[in-house]
């Protein structure tokens, strides 16, 4: 195509008219400044000099040309600000050329704060009102860069007007521009949603596009208010064909299905068919990240859900497998989605990711390392961990080995050692990952050994012996460089060393090895421990020695006299231990010389155990009665130095311990733990003679202190540490592998692969023993085994092949306090720091409750019709009403937040009991339309679903296109899934809603289904409003008898449903569940169902008395069983109860009357022969229930025989079936 | 919503700038200069996307030089790449055979075209065809203006 004009051949015309008059025009600038690379700035200054004269002539030719030039220098980086006012005035040039160059400088340099912009409003006024669209869109493009908060407010009407343009040209530049009117002035949103919401449906695709652009934008920020449009958006998704809108309309529905799950269950299915069917890979991806956010918002009860899952990974696994890397880091990406919420699917993949982590590309790398950590189980732990191993060695570059390091540290220690089943293994493992160079996580690797150390009790003697091989090598970490922090292991070696010295197989040597360290070249906090622990290991080889004087004399002074060395560090607090050390050896050697020493003194300073705290064990300390935190505690100057202030200090001064490394420590994920550590118990005063006296103390408030560690006795018996019995063939595993730890530190490099090659081995074993266990037991055991198994939750079978090793989990908690017990406190700090991140966020601004009606118009009310219509309501989406109670506390924070950001909505909530047609200037159009018959017709065609709220949170925006979205709407809202097993079994069985009780203002009729996988039976009522007014408050009280009990209530007996509100002539559900612990008889529960009527001018309560009728049969389940297990069952003889019974029924089929009792008793057919058939089922606590049914005589007199463990049962459903028969 | 669009060479010369936020000067440097060295210092191997600070970049080079775009954490990585070719093949359709040098001296069609295929950060014409056409009606307009613009207005 060729090239029309430019602002060159512009410029050279009028140079040709005008002489010398033009200096550059661009071109000769651009020239000019590449054929000055050399002094550019210096060339640069001269033009912006001549430019700056161009600027100053009246042609507006030439003022165009200058600041085309400075629009070009702008973009190299100079500052062009001062030309604002030149830039307008080339702008207000009617000639289109100029305005077109004016408008491409302000939109590159002019933004928000720009001063001059004030002066512009009414020439953008003008320009947008233009009658040549390519001047209105000019302004209109360079408004989309620069509008401000004034400019919105002032030009948001005309804008407005241009969304009704004749030109489509115009309406789609109008309503992307309206997005950007939003975000610099909200107040405009509300006046506008109807508009632009009508442009969803604009005969233009290019307008439509636009305004699904705008909302999807908008409904990602604040979705609950956008969620009535979603029956528009579902169905321009199954008719556009464009795919930009396509992905845009998908993304919109990702951020609404986490609101809505019924939307997410309606969208599966044209989502996979999407997904099937597309080429376009950007969509496709769309697709598969809208699917992923689907089955996160509706976890369960979507049969063919694993399919879904099972497509998107796929799916996933094709893009992964792609050559191209944009697409295998997607997969990736979107994989680790998937993996937060079904990890055993993207397990199975197990092998990709693996291959991933060879890729070239280290983001991939970084992304497939993400997803590792998900995906170990205790099988392929050490595997895993083998392969980034191999993998270390190999790769390049400090930060993805660092990377990879922190990855190895957090996969093993996730979720406190839970896939280890090695701990030697993972010692060795650490142990090596010291050897790696210029690694930045020392602290890490020394705090994992630390932690594994304390809290695996078994590897401790293994911990032991390999730490002592370090400190042994510890030279080889005495490293110049800064860029390391490997040494810190040292810290945890020598820690390690001293408190567990009595595992040391040679404490002399390590002892010598440490002391003839070069300790003091390591940081002050490291010397620290290697002075305190030398003392333990001293005071544990005298302590071994069996009183041998001449070897504790000899001992001690070696040690004193190395120990000299020490005093010279440079750091102040390990200077002070050594001397402290030094001191109290030498004070022992004196008592030795006077044979007057018991080593019971010396050893009384390390006695004790040390043990994990909790991580909020401390918030969990109740305050005592009488303590005032926040009063003064030293203000008059005190007059007794307690011991016990003294003693104090060690929990409440982090630093003493750590010295100035603390922040390091505390900045990494393991801070907690680190608190723990820092609780040790190992503080000791200068001079021998006050040991004693502060032992006492500290023993003293270690009884009376809540926050003080307890002695070990006490731990152990406390149930807060979880403890696993340890299998025998652990500890066997444990003694052979001991044996290895002996290896010669040079043969080390491997220690790690021979455990794991041993672990592989001792794996296989078990396994085989296992299997031959199983073998042969499974052919002695009968059939009624196997089913009692079926009830068990079935575990990962593999599982237990494994060792259990003990590892204390969590940690001490003071008394009385649970692990879970301050988690809401949690929340609310989270929520807070969250909302306190968002603060500056535009979007806060912006929701706003589209569906409620700006201003209510005195109207009579008109009874007749508010019954039809009552559409003005904003309603919160209905949530499944069974949700609730679980959650109440995020519901009611939710809420909270929202009236909050939005008090608005709550200044207007009154008008909700109203109910009086409200009409605004703006929605008059719409609300001319004839009310939509529909809410009151729909409910009667489809009486079973919830869709009567819908209808009300939507109506208002759906007003106008009622006829159309009405069905729509309930179409992709109902909870029907058509090829959904589930619901064609429910709608079979027990759907029948059976009539509880009846008041002026509420029927109440419910349903009961047996639970499938508890001994629960969840009952749904069906509240139907036979009022005008809105019915909330809505609360149940069950009183609970012998055998059932109300579960998730809210007080002592009761739910409430604080969220729920039933509309006038409106229906919804209410689930409430019961565990059921015996079933023998069938219960009649006493229910009270309370609500309040908000009735036009006052509020009544209303309560309804009924009682909830369990018969037996209600605790039947359905179960399946082939006709061979039946027989073996039957003759099996554990069926011991009996119970027989005729009846009458009046049916001649014979077939007819088994289906009738199959259907309302849930039971089946196991076997079905001429006149006899035998059927089966179970009850919800297990028992078998099989039923034989012969007719007699007569084909329509039958007999049951029926046979079951549970007698009582038996013959109360025989009576019931025989009832109702009557 | 894309955030910007920056196009520069690979000496790290930037060509082009499309900011749909409003920013300083001065931030605008800082997060180009960032930008550009961030991408620059990519392999070739290397996928279109990086993650920077809460944004994503996605870029493509295309002969010397860079396109890159910012978009938002749940913003459509491929979509952009797609924009982003679907900008190259307008420039190429609208200069022929488009190269470095067209750019550089025509920066301002290369804005106008833009502006014609996106506003705001959000696609608003999707029919090649149409952009081309509004982008030379434009010019058109431009060209039948010009001669009587200089006289009307000296």
């Amino acid at each position: 195509m060729a090239m029309s004009v430019t602002m060159d051949q512009v410029v050279k015309r009028a140079k040709d008219s005008f002489g010398q008059m033009f200096d550059k025009s661009l071109h000769d600038l651009v020239r000019g400044i590449r054929n000055h690379k050399d002094n550019e700035a210096k060339y640069i200054n001269e033009a912006i000099d001549e430019i700056k004269q161009e600027l100053k002539q009246d042609n507006i030719a030439v003022k165009a040309n200058a600041v085309n030039k400075l629009t070009y220098l702008q973009m190299l980086g100079y500052d062009i600000s001062w030309s604002a006012f030149n830039i307008i005035e080339v702008m207000s040039s009617n000639k289109f050329t100029f305005k077109r160059t004016g408008y491409l400088a302000a939109s590159q340099c002019f933004h928000e704060g720009t001063d001059v912009l004030m002066l512009t409003t009414n020439m953008i006024r003008k320009d947008l009102n233009s009658s040549s669209m390519y001047e209105a869109a000019t302004a209109m493009n360079g408004l989309s860069c620069f509008i401000n908060g004034d400019l919105a407010h002032d030009l948001a009407n005309d804008i407005m007007i241009l969304m009704s343009s004749t030109k489509p040209y115009i309406r789609k530049r109008a309503v992307l521009l309206l997005y950007k009117v939003f975000l610099n002035n909200p107040d405009a949103l509300k006046p506008a949603f109807p508009r632009l919401k009508e442009k969803l449906e604009d005969p233009d695709p290019g307008v439509q596009a636009a305004a699904v652009n705008v909302i999807c934008e908008l409904a990602r920020r604040n979705p609950k208010n956008y969620l009535p449009l979603a029956p528009i958006f579902f169905r321009l998704m199954t008719t556009s064909t464009n795919n930009w809108v396509l992905i845009k309309i998908i993304k919109l529905f990702g951020a609404l299905t986490p609101l809505e799950p019924r939307l997410g269950k309606k969208l599966i299915e044209p989502l996979t068919n999407l997904i099937h069917s597309t080429s376009a890979m950007s969509l496709l991806y769309e697709c598969i990240n809208t699917v992923i956010a689907v089955l996160v918002s509706i976890s369960s009860g979507l049969p063919n859900h694993n399919a879904s899952i099972q497509l998107c990974v796929q799916k996933l696994r094709i893009l992964i497998e792609d050559s191209d890397q944009n697409l295998k880091y997607l997969g990736l990406l979107a994989m680790s989605k998937i993996l937060q919420t079904h990890p055993k699917s993207v397990q199975a993949h197990n092998d990709l990711i693996m291959q991933c982590l060879d890729d070239k590309d280290e983001s991939i790398r970084l992304r497939a390392l993400d997803l590792l950590s998900g995906m170990v189980s205790r099988k392929n732990l050490m595997d895993i961990v083998r392969k980034l191993m191999i993998h270390m060695d190999k790769s390049e570059g400090s930060h993805y080995r660092d990377e990879l390091l922190s990855k190895i540290i957090e996969i093993c220690s996730q979720n406190d050692y839970q896939h280890i089943t090695n701990f030697e293994w993972y010692i060795s493992i650490l142990v090596e990952l010291t050897r790696l160079e210029g690694t930045k996580h020392g602290n890490l690797i020394a705090l994992q050994v630390l932690d594994v150390a304390v809290r695996v009790e078994s590897i401790r003697p293994f911990a032991c012996n390999q730490m002592a091989i370090l400190l042994a090598n510890a030279h080889v970490f005495i490293v110049g460089s800064n860029t390391t922090t490997v040494a810190e292991v040292l810290y945890a070696a020598a820690w390690i060393c001293g408190e567990f010295c009595s595992y040391l197989k040679e404490p002399q040597e390590t002892l010598q090895a440490i002391l003839n360290t070069k300790v003091t070249l390591f940081p002050g906090h490291i010397q620290s421990v290697y002075y305190q622990n030398i003392l333990k290991i001293v005071t544990h080889l005298i302590q071994s020695s069996n009183n041998d004087q001449a070897f504790a004399k000899q001992l001690i002074s070696t040690t004193i006299e190395k120990m000299s060395a020490f005093l010279s560090s440079g750091d102040v607090e390990a200077q002070e231990r050594a001397s402290v050390s030094l001191h109290i050896l030498k004070t022992v050697l004196k008592l030795l010389e006077k044979s007057d020493f018991n080593i019971n003194e010396l050893s009384v300073l390390f006695e004790g155990s040390l043990n994990p705290v909790a991580p909020k064990a401390q918030r969990k300390v109740a305050v005592p009665n009488g303590l005032d935190l926040d009063a003064w505690i030293n203000e008059p100057p005190s007059e007794s130095e307690d011991e016990s202030v003294v003693s104090e200090t060690h929990y409440d001064n982090k630093g003493l311990f750590y010295g100035n490394s603390e922040n390091s420590y505390s900045s990494n994920s393991y801070a907690n733990e680190a608190s723990s550590y820092q609780k040790t118990k190992n503080y000791v005063e200068p001079t021998a003679d006050e040991l004693e006296q502060q032992r006492e103390s500290r023993k003293q408030s270690e009884q009376m202190n809540p926050f003080y560690l307890k002695d070990t006795k006490k731990s152990k018996a406390t149930p807060k540490t979880e403890t696993p019995t340890t299998a025998t063939n652990g500890n066997e595993n444990l003694q052979s592998s001991l044996s290895k730890g002996a290896i010669p530190s040079n043969l080390q490099v491997s220690l790690s692969d021979q455990l794991y090659r041993q672990a592989k081995i001792d794996e296989e074993n078990r396994r085989l023993k296992k299997k031959s266990k199983v073998d042969g037991t499974s052919s002695k055991k009968g059939k009624k085994s196997s089913k009692k198994s079926d009830t068990v939750a079935a575990d990962d079978n593999d599982d237990d092949i494994y060792p259990t090793i003990k590892v204390t989990r969590g940690g001490e908690l003071p008394e009385g306090a649970t692990a879970s017990g301050n988690e809401d406190n949690d929340d609310d700090n989270n929520t807070k720091v969250g909302n306190k991140n968002k603060k500056y966020d535009p979007h806060r601004a912006l929701n706003i409750d589209l569906n409620e009606v700006p201003k209510p118009t005195p109207s009579p009310p008109q009874p007749k019709q508010t019954s039809q219509k009552p559409v003005d309501v904003p309603s919160p989406p209905p949530p499944e009403s069974h949700e609730k109670p679980k959650k109440p506390k995020k519901k009611t924070t939710a809420e909270k937040e929202a009236k909050a950001t939005n008090s608005k909505t709550k200044l207007k909530k009154p008008e909700r009991s109203d109910y009086k047609e409200l009409v605004s200037p703006i929605d008059d159009e719409e609300t001319t339309a004839p009310p939509p018959p529909a809410s009151s017709t729909i409910p009667n065609e489809k009486p079973k679903k919830k869709k009567t709220k819908e209808k009300k949170s939507t109506s208002k925006t759906a007003a106008a296109e009622a006829n159309q979205s009405a069905p729509l709407l309930f179409d992709i809202m109902s909870d029907e899934i058509p090829s959904s097993n589930q619901s064609t079994q429910q709608q079979n069985e027990q759907d029948l809603y059976k009539l509880a009780a009846q008041s002026d203002n509420l029927t109440v009729e419910y349903s009961i289904v047996s639970k499938t996988s508890a001994a629960e039976l969840d009952v749904t009522f069906l509240l139907k409003n036979r009022t005008t007014s809105i019915i909330d408050h809505i609360s149940i009280h069950v009183v609970d008898s012998m055998s059932s009990k109300l579960l998730n209530t809210t007080s002592a007996n009761r739910i409430s449903f604080p969220s729920l509100s039933l509309f006038p002539h409106a229906q919804n559900y209410l689930h409430v569940f019961f565990t059921i612990n015996a079933i023998s008889f069938p219960q009649k529960l006493k229910t009270t169902l309370s609500c309040s009527v908000n009735k036009s001018n006052q509020i009544e309560n209303d309560t309804i008395e009924f009682k909830l009728n369990l018969p037996c049969s209600q605790y039947l389940r359905r179960k399946t069983l082939h006709s061979d297990a039946f027989a073996d069952l039957m003759n099996s003889g554990t069926l011991t109860s009996q119970s027989n019974v005729n009846i009458s029924t009046g049916k001649p089929n014979f077939t007819s009357i088994i289906n009738t009792i199959c259907q309302s008793y849930r039971l089946t057919v196991v076997d079905n022969v001429n006149s006899a058939a035998s059927l089966y089922a179970e009850t919800i606590l297990g028992h078998p229930v099989a039923l034989l049914i012969k007719s007699t005589n007569s084909p329509s007199n039958i007999s049951i025989n029926g046979k079951s463990t549970e007698a009582h049962f038996l013959s109360n459903l025989l009576e019931e079936i025989q009832t109702s028969f009557k | 919503m894309i955030q910007f669009i920056l196009l520069f060479s690979r000496q790290g010369k930037l060509r082009l700038q499309k900011w749909y936020t409003s920013q300083t000067d001065k931030s605008k440097k800082k997060i180009t200069r960032e930008i550009i060295a961030a991408v620059l210092s990519r392999k070739p191997k290397m996928s279109s996307f990086l993650e920077w600070k809460d944004l994503k970049i996605v870029y493509k080079r295309y002969a010397s030089l860079y396109f890159c775009c910012a978009i938002e954490q749940d913003d459509n990585e491929l979509l952009t790449l797609e924009t982003i070719h679907r900008y190259v093949e307008l420039l190429d359709k609208y200069f022929g055979s488009v190269c470095e040098l067209d750019i550089i001296f025509n920066f301002e069609k290369a804005y106008f075209i833009f502006d014609e295929f996106i506003l705001g950060g959000e696609i608003q014409e999707t029919s090649k065809k149409s952009v081309l056409k509004a982008v030379n009606d434009q010019d058109v307009i431009q060209e039948v203006e010009t001669p009587q613009g200089l006289i009307d207005e000296y």
